[in-house]
């Protein structure tokens, strides 16, 4: 394990100790499961089984119940995405107004399929719902920064535009 | 729309909670987000803590003896949790997976206390209604469902965006009026309400008050609020196929019905959409919606099929066209359409030649150029390119 991830493990850990539940009952734990998954997914980007196993210890739950929360929600991922996670809403809005061939075009012109991640390591392709901008539709997220009104012809110049950022 | 109230105005949603736990007893309230709204979130953070300071939340509020405290609960991108025990499941932190209905949640709820649950625009509707009356908001709206409703309006409308109108306004007001009509002058077709799993409502309703009953009674639902407008260059099957995918990818998978019905409902689509659906599939997929209906636990697996059945009903022609005739009048289903280049239009530039993945078209410079069927994947480029409106979609 890296250097990097076990100290972002360590920070999961103070995260939990800062909430003080020594001592709580085990209900009281247990609710405190989804927040604390979702400060971990924060600190480490996604959620791989080992902080899944930190957890469960230091919430008195069961290691496969925390992994059946996690794979139940969609919002949780197991797998690292890329630097600029490319989340193209299929919200209603968004499809009605041509966002499932935005989609397509993301995958044909990166060579990777939904929930991949390119070889560099630096995008990664998403569908997801409604993201709330639906006055903008079709809607593309990079990133946290918002594309709206999106045709698949800006698709390569996104794609462009990101690679140049990065360099 | 409970986003841009949690956004825009977070106070009238804790001043509404707060007068309902009086009512009720209750000394803690929860809020359950969507993580995917992280502004909402932290404003309604920051106005928990500013109640507080003010004493509006808290112990003893206002030296009364009646103490209230609010936390904030982050979902975590489920749909089902919207569903009120599968919510409940989440803020204890287990998956949200709904279960069976009685005892309900006012009598055994959160961590098996009586718990009542509202959305965020009832809670925000709760001061305006004590500070003036219920009178008066009766006098808005209708008989059986009175006050205003805030309706989200997307789709092919000029105008989308948020709107709120005295419930019994009527379809045509909403989506000609206040949305400006169909984009680009295109025809209407049908307007889809209230979320995922509402109907579609065709133009020969668009003079129907709209509130909660009438709705209902045309297959579709208040729901959520979300109103979809599409226009003639919406296939009314690939639609109804979209948000079935979305109800199949939510189901928790509790029950049967909804877990393999709707797996089942959407491969039968999938067969239509691709021209292999018999009249025989027609008729059985209209029983398993209904008996999806009423077999499901909870409110997603029972109006999924909402989708299917009401635009089997409205739009049966078109149903049958891809049936029977293996067409697509709207022209959207890949497998049943075919690019084909008039002669005489065709100046034979070569743009579409140039712009097609596969090579299916050849012809010379300045003389008309063909697409061959075999190789053409029916991708669209061509027809997207051409300026001179020589290649037809059939
Ligand atoms: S109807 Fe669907 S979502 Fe609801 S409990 Fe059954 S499987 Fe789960
Ligand atoms: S449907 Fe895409 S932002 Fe709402």
């Amino acid at each position: 394990m890296s250097v990097e991830l076990e100290s972002k493990f360590k920070q999961v850990e103070e995260y939990i100790d800062s909430l003080n539940l020594e001592g709580k009952d085990k209900v009281t734990k247990r609710s405190y499961l989804i927040h604390v998954l979702h400060k971990a997914q924060e600190i480490i980007g996604y959620l791989p089984i080992e902080v899944q196993k930190i957890i469960a210890k230091k919430l008195d739950v069961h290691a496969s119940d925390v992994y059946g929360v996690v794979t139940f929600y969609n919002f949780f991922s197991m797998k690292p995405k890329g630097k600029y996670p490319i989340n193209v809403c299929l919200g209603t809005a968004c499809y009605v107004r041509g966002s499932g061939e935005i989609l397509e075009e993301f995958k044909k012109q990166l060579g990777i399929k939904e929930n991949e991640t390119t070889g560099d390591g630096l995008f990664s392709i998403h569908a997801v719902r409604c993201v709330g901008a639906c006055g903008l539709a079709p809607v593309v997220m990079i990133g946290d920064e918002v594309h709206g009104r999106l045709t698949t012809k800006d698709v390569k110049r996104l794609i462009k535009e990101y690679r140049e950022k990065d360099k | 729309m409970d986003r841009s109230v949690l956004e825009g105005d977070p106070h009238s949603v804790i001043e509404g909670m707060a007068i309902a736990a009086y009512a009720i007893g209750a000394n803690q309230g929860y809020v359950y987000i969507r993580a995917e709204y992280p502004l909402a979130v932290k404003r309604l953070k920051n106005a928990i803590n500013q109640a507080k300071e003010y004493g509006l939340l808290g112990e003893n509020i206002f030296g009364t003896n009646f103490s209230f405290d609010l936390e904030i609960r982050l979902g975590a991108g489920a749909f089902v949790c919207g569903e009120e025990t599968a919510l409940l499941a989440s803020i204890e932190g287990y998956r949200g997976e709904p279960r069976t209905k009685p005892p309900f949640p006012a009598n055994k709820g959160l961590w098996g206390k009586p718990t009542i649950i509202n959305n965020v625009e009832t809670f925000a509707n709760i001061a305006p209604i004590m500070l003036r009356g219920a009178k008066w908001f009766r006098s808005l709206g209708t008989e059986k469902s009175p006050g205003t409703k805030v309706f989200a309006l997307a789709g092919k409308v000029n105008n989308v965006g948020l709107v709120e109108v005295p419930m019994g306004t009527t379809l045509r007001e909403v989506i000609f009026d206040i949305g400006g009509g169909i984009r680009d002058n295109k025809k209407f077709k049908a307007v889809q309400t209230g979320g995922p799993s509402g109907g579609c409502i065709p133009a020969e309703y668009l003079d129907t008050p709209i509130d909660f009953d009438t709705l209902t009674a045309l297959g579709s639902m208040m729901g959520s609020g979300g109103m979809i407008v599409m226009d003639e260059n919406t296939c009314m099957p690939d639609v109804a196929k979209f948000y079935l995918e979305f109800s199949v990818e939510e189901s928790c998978g509790k029950c049967t019905p909804c877990r393999i019905g709707n797996v089942r409902l959407l491969e039968t689509l999938d067969k239509i959409t691709s021209g292999r659906a018999t009249m025989e599939d027609l008729e059985r997929m209209k029983i398993l919606g209904k008996t999806i209906k009423d077999s499901a636990l909870c409110g997603l697996g029972q109006t999924s099929p909402n989708p299917i059945l009401s635009t089997m009903y409205y739009f049966k022609d078109e149903y049958e066209a891809h049936v029977l005739d293996k067409t697509c009048p709207a022209g959207v289903c890949k497998n049943l359409i075919t690019y084909k280049i008039d002669k005489d239009k065709c100046v034979g530039c070569t743009a579409c030649a140039r712009v097609c993945p596969v090579e299916a078209i050849s012809g010379s410079i300045k003389n008309p150029h063909e697409i061959d069927q075999e190789v053409c994947i029916k991708c669209g480029a061509c027809y997207a390119t051409c300026r001179f409106g020589a290649i037809e979609k059939i």
